[in-house]
């Protein structure tokens, strides 16, 4: 079997009509993750035995009729920062080898009552601090539409996953654009849901005031399906929503008529841009005024200062987050130490990549005394500079749209040279998670080869809306549909 | 002007209980001063009276009753640890031998 997986409704269908099986699924996404999987370094870990046995358990509540939701029996992937009992879990970092966790994270304890069925769990830049996937401890991920260029990060493996027909569906975690950028380069979808939607329970945390867990797939409707099941308050997480489970599934129309979309202007003016993104991400905005939306330009002033205050206030929450890293407690110890300090200083510095270092150490460089004012504090205000840019913009508009990335895939080791190139690959992804809102980028067409991502900004709590124009936009066009060669 | 000289990226690293070997100080240290240099585009925005966010989306902290609920077993807690005596983390001593004296 070499086709590639359908929709998650047209998965489900064919389960119900006897046509296929979990197990059928299941060695299918096992057996591509092998070949495929293994030539591109999708994953971290596999779990043949465990995923086989779940399908068997999803047969058997099929033929029971006792199926537990739309993802009983589907296959998907993890990011390897999301944690499963009894499973290893490593941020794809040395400082973690060997931990097993003792706890599921909330999204998988939800998976699991959905009878979803995890395969394995994917790469990842370390400690999701990279926006290539070349920050693994185990190698970087390449991507299949061109095995020379990165993934994107940091949720690489995830998003090649899917794009390699590996799964229909997997989770990764967005903290500056880490769903959403490898979406755009792996032209697949990706979803950062509204700061809070989606339990952070159980995801190792980078930097807590912008972590959010979301889902990847082919079509936003997919996407619907993973974060229906995945989202909704959770007691463990004080920064939950207190809202219920979303369910936006049924609400995606295809109807966009009466819809404003708003156009940044700065995002299309951005310094290095390449002119034919910008080009690829305008003709889809016609594609959506064609189908009855309305386009208008907005202003986000700020815009340009996003990047910085966003390095700034995410390097200083992980600098106080990977303090736990100290090998006392789980993962790697240096040996031969004489003190404690030393045991904390050999540890951490054995255990973590170097750009992980660079974050820590620029994260207590703007804590500590004397540039908490000047650094921190600052970012911190310009971050509410940025949220009253974005609350201006909507009152004028119901989303946003943008390209989800300046330019297409880069090359493999094309940025591992100067931090700061890297960091700019994010110049359109970062405000939404310094605003806490909800972002999608799917595939928009190609620009010499590659996949373009289209990005649609909600106000704060409107994931479906984002969702909504997404899959509005899936209907008008099919660039979703288009794959990679044949990677076998 | 130079922002972050290599013995305060070394002074950084020491609160932040990193150890920088003096091969990669200077790279690392470029690095950094490369970053802070450009960060300094926030200095020319008039934040004057404008209030820092914390968290976008802002929340009560939310309080439960001061119950145990689900927590792990000492066995679970100390499953991980890379030395232990019995359910204890065991570490080595926070001074050395000679300093102690």
């Amino acid at each position: 079997m070499t086709e590639s997986f359908g929709s998650v409704g047209d998965l489900r269908s064919a389960l119900d009509a006897g046509q296929t099986s979990s197990r059928g699924l299941i060695e299918h996404a096992l057996e591509r993750a092998g070949a495929v999987g293994e030539r591109l370094s999708v994953f971290v870990d596999l779990q043949n035995d465990q995923a086989l046995a779940a399908a068997d358990a999803a047969d058997a509540r099929r033929a029971a009729g006792e199926t537990h939701s739309p993802l009983d029996g589907i296959p998907l992937v993890i990011k390897d920062n999301i944690v499963q009992q009894g499973e290893r879990a490593s941020c794809a970092s040395r400082i973690l080898e060997g931990y097993v966790s003792p706890f599921d994270s909330t999204v998988v304890a939800k998976l699991r009552a959905a009878g979803a069925v995890v395969i394995g769990r994917a790469n990842m830049d370390e400690f999701a601090m990279g926006s290539s996937t070349e920050n693994s401890a185990y190698g970087p991920t390449l991507n299949p539409w061109d095995l020379e260029r990165s993934p994107g990060g940091s949720s690489g493996g995830s998003a090649a996953a899917v794009a390699a027909d590996i799964v229909p569906l997997a989770l990764g975690s967005d903290t500056g654009g880490s769903i959403r950028q490898p979406a755009a380069f792996c032209g697949v979808v990706g979803m950062k849901p509204t700061y809070g939607r989606v339990s952070r329970y159980g995801l190792v945390a980078f930097a807590s005031s912008l972590d959010q867990i979301g889902p990847i797939g082919r079509s936003a409707a997919d996407c619907a399906v993973l974060l229906d099941a995945i989202s909704g308050h959770d007691p463990q997480d004080s920064t939950s929503l207190p809202e219920p489970a979303l369910t936006t599934a049924s609400t995606l129309t295809g109807d966009i008529s009466g819809l404003t979309i708003g156009l940044p202007r700065e995002y299309f003016e951005a310094e290095g841009a390449d002119p034919a993104v910008l080009e690829t991400v305008r003709t889809a905005a016609s594609a959506l005024e064609a189908g009855g939306a309305k386009l208008v330009e907005v202003d986000l002033p700020h815009a340009r200062y996003a990047v910085a205050a966003y390095y700034l206030i995410a390097t200083a929450e992980a600098s106080s987050n990977l303090a736990r890293f100290d090998g006392v407690r789980y993962g790697r110890r240096a040996e031969g130490v004489a003190n404690l300090k030393e045991l904390y200083e050999r540890t951490r510095s054995e255990g973590f990549g170097d750009e992980v270092k660079r974050r820590i150490l620029l994260g207590t460089y703007v804590l500590s005394a004397g540039y908490y004012e000047a650094y921190y504090r600052k970012a911190q205000k310009i971050r509410t500079l940025l949220r009253r840019d974005f609350d201006a913009a909507f009152a004028g508009c119901d989303v946003l749209l943008t390209p989800t990335t300046p330019e297409t895939a880069f090359r493999l080791g094309e940025k591992t040279e100067d931090p700061l190139t890297m960091y700019l690959s994010d110049i359109y992804t970062v405000s939404a998670n310094l605003a806490g809102l909800p972002g999608v980028s799917l595939p928009c067409g190609l620009a010499e080869g590659l996949p373009v991502g289209l990005q649609v900004l909600g106000r704060p709590m409107e994931d479906a809306t984002v969702l909504r124009v997404a899959d509005a936009y899936q209907r008008l066009a099919d660039h979703h549909l288009a794959r990679p060669g044949d990677l076998a | 002007m130079s922002r972050i000289a290599p013995e305060d990226a070394k002074r950084v690293a020491e609160l932040a209980r990193l150890r920088l070997d003096d091969a990669e100080l200077p790279a690392m240290t470029a690095h950094l001063e490369r970053i802070l240099e450009y960060v300094d585009l926030l200095m020319e925005v008039d934040t004057r009276g404008v209030e820092p966010t914390a968290h976008a989306i802002p929340l009560a902290t939310p309080t439960r009753k001061d119950e145990p609920t689900g927590e792990l077993t000492p066995e679970q807690a100390i499953a991980n640890a890379p030395a232990a005596e019995g359910t204890a983390f065991s570490v080595p001593k926070v001074f050395d031998d000679e300093a102690a004296g």
